[in-house]
């Protein structure tokens, strides 16, 4: 029997170009998907958290679509809306627009209703306290989920291969279908990991640079 | 909607259900890998979770350790583990377990900390000793925070066993990956049903659960209360 090493650097030099092309497909999918779900789930959280019945409904159904799993989700969507990257994608932009809705919510509701006040008091309209207090104060909040959103949307991404699309879940699969290879499921699953931590750095980096009166204020 | 007329007609078919490796021999399968699943992750989180929520050691490896792994795919450990010799359903077992330990551990050690130190102190100076201030004052205080630990993580590893099907095991991922194998996609959509109303179902019956284990003066809504921020005094 051949060698199966857990590891090995020949296999990554070797077919850099494919674990490359998968990386990229997995991020550019992961990328879409919390862009679209934060498109949609910041307008509807400011919305939410003004409409207070409407709240307790939206939260409620997130919460429950959030239980179902995300293989079934595929598995369901994927017979009515055709095999490969649409159902996979749309799936990824529910569970995202869920966490990220959430976290607004939670960041909206959570400003200070002092400051609000000195706000309105200072002749703000309710245009103006939004843009300019109630959002940035909610913004470690949403950056939160966002990046929460992101990291888990990586990793979820790998199980779009039972719809035959799940970018470097492709490549598991696949050294696990070609006799066990080890290698290959290994460098897989460590640049999925990688790819996560890099795309989290860069949120939480963005998000600092969005706010940079809350590292004035630690110092 | 062909799809969706094939996959009523096979789960309107009764022997879908009854048959050997049918629908209920496979959720039978499939909670029994969760039992085994969640029950290796709680013999070993919850005491570790206790303890050091008890001495108050190790709040930075918990944060840590919650946000690493929700950034390793599931997918590939099982893969991995079915590779390195344990198939099917141990590699996904083992897997699930693996993921449902930080859940758990995170949520004894926040309950078991988060103890009202009023009512901690009221047990030492009731002569308690530190093991019998953990198991007679934080532990019950820390019920509510354990249960829906509890409830989040069976949840999480019924759905993380459908993978198993995947890497050659049972469960009812094997509906899932059978139809996507033979193209029968009316299979596919039921399976999904199937997998997601068993996710759902069972969230509920927790969520029912959860508040029958629940001390009643912690109950808020389900969830237990943690004091918010203290008023003010002017």
């Amino acid at each position: 029997m051949a060698a199966n090493p857990w590891f090995s650097w020949t296999y990554v030099v070797e077919n850099a170009d494919t674990l490359w092309e998968h990386t990229v497909q997995h991020a550019v999918l992961t990328v879409e998907a919390v862009a679209i779900a934060t498109v949609i789930a910041v307008p509807l959280g400011i919305l939410v958290s003004r409409i207070r019945w409407l709240a307790g409904i939206v939260i409620g159904t997130a919460a429950v679509l959030y239980t179902v799993p995300s293989l079934a989700l595929f598995a369901i969507l994927a017979p009515l809306l055709g095999i490969g990257r649409t159902p996979v994608l749309i799936g990824l932009v529910a569970y995202a627009l869920l966490v990220i809705l959430r976290n607004t919510v939670a960041g909206l509701d959570a400003v200070d209703p002092a400051v609000l006040d000195a706000a309105r008091g200072l002749g703000y309209g309710p245009g103006r306290v939004l843009v300019h207090v109630s959002l940035p104060n909610a913004l470690p909040s949403v950056v939160a989920g966002l990046r929460l959103a992101t990291v888990s949307t990586v990793a979820m991404v790998t199980v779009g291969v039972v719809v035959g699309y799940g970018g470097l879940g492709q490549l598991m699969f696949q050294g696990f279908r070609n006799n066990f290879y080890r290698a290959e499921i290994m460098a897989a699953t460590l640049a999925c990991v990688l790819l996560a931590v890099v795309l989290d750095v860069a949120i939480w980096a963005g998000g600092r640079a969005l706010t940079p009166w809350r590292e004035r204020r630690r110092a | 909607m062909n799809v969706l007329t094939e996959a009523l007609v096979w789960l309107n078919d009764p022997l879908t259900w009854t048959r050997s490796d049918g629908i209920i021999d496979l959720t039978v399968e499939h909670l029994v890998m969760t039992a085994i699943a969640v029950a290796i992750a709680a013999v070993f989180a919850i005491p570790l979770g206790a303890w050091l929520g008890h001495t108050g050691q190790g709040s930075g490896a918990m944060v840590t350790l919650g946000n690493a792994t929700r950034a390793v795919p599931t997918l590939g450990i099982i893969l991995l583990l079915a590779a390195g010799g344990l198939f099917g359903n141990g590699a996904a077992v083992l897997a699930a377990a693996i993921f449902a330990v930080p859940v758990l551990l995170v949520n004894s050690y926040e309950g078991v900390r988060g103890a009202d130190p009023a009512a901690r102190d009221a047990g030492r100076g009731m002569g308690m000793s530190g093991t019998r201030v953990l198991f007679q004052v934080e532990l019950p205080l820390a019920t509510g925070l354990i249960a829906a630990g509890l409830r989040t993580t069976i949840v999480q590893v019924v759905a993380t066993i459908p993978l198993a099907a995947l890497a050659g095991g049972g469960g009812l991922g094997q509906i899932i990956a059978f139809g996507m194998g033979t193209q029968r996609y009316g299979q596919v959509l039921a399976g999904g049903i199937v997998v997601a109303l068993l996710a759902l179902v069972l969230d509920g019956v927790l969520a029912v659960a959860q508040r029958l284990v629940t001390p009643a003066p912690l109950r808020v809504n389900g969830r237990p209360r943690r004091p918010r921020k203290a008023p003010v005094e002017p």
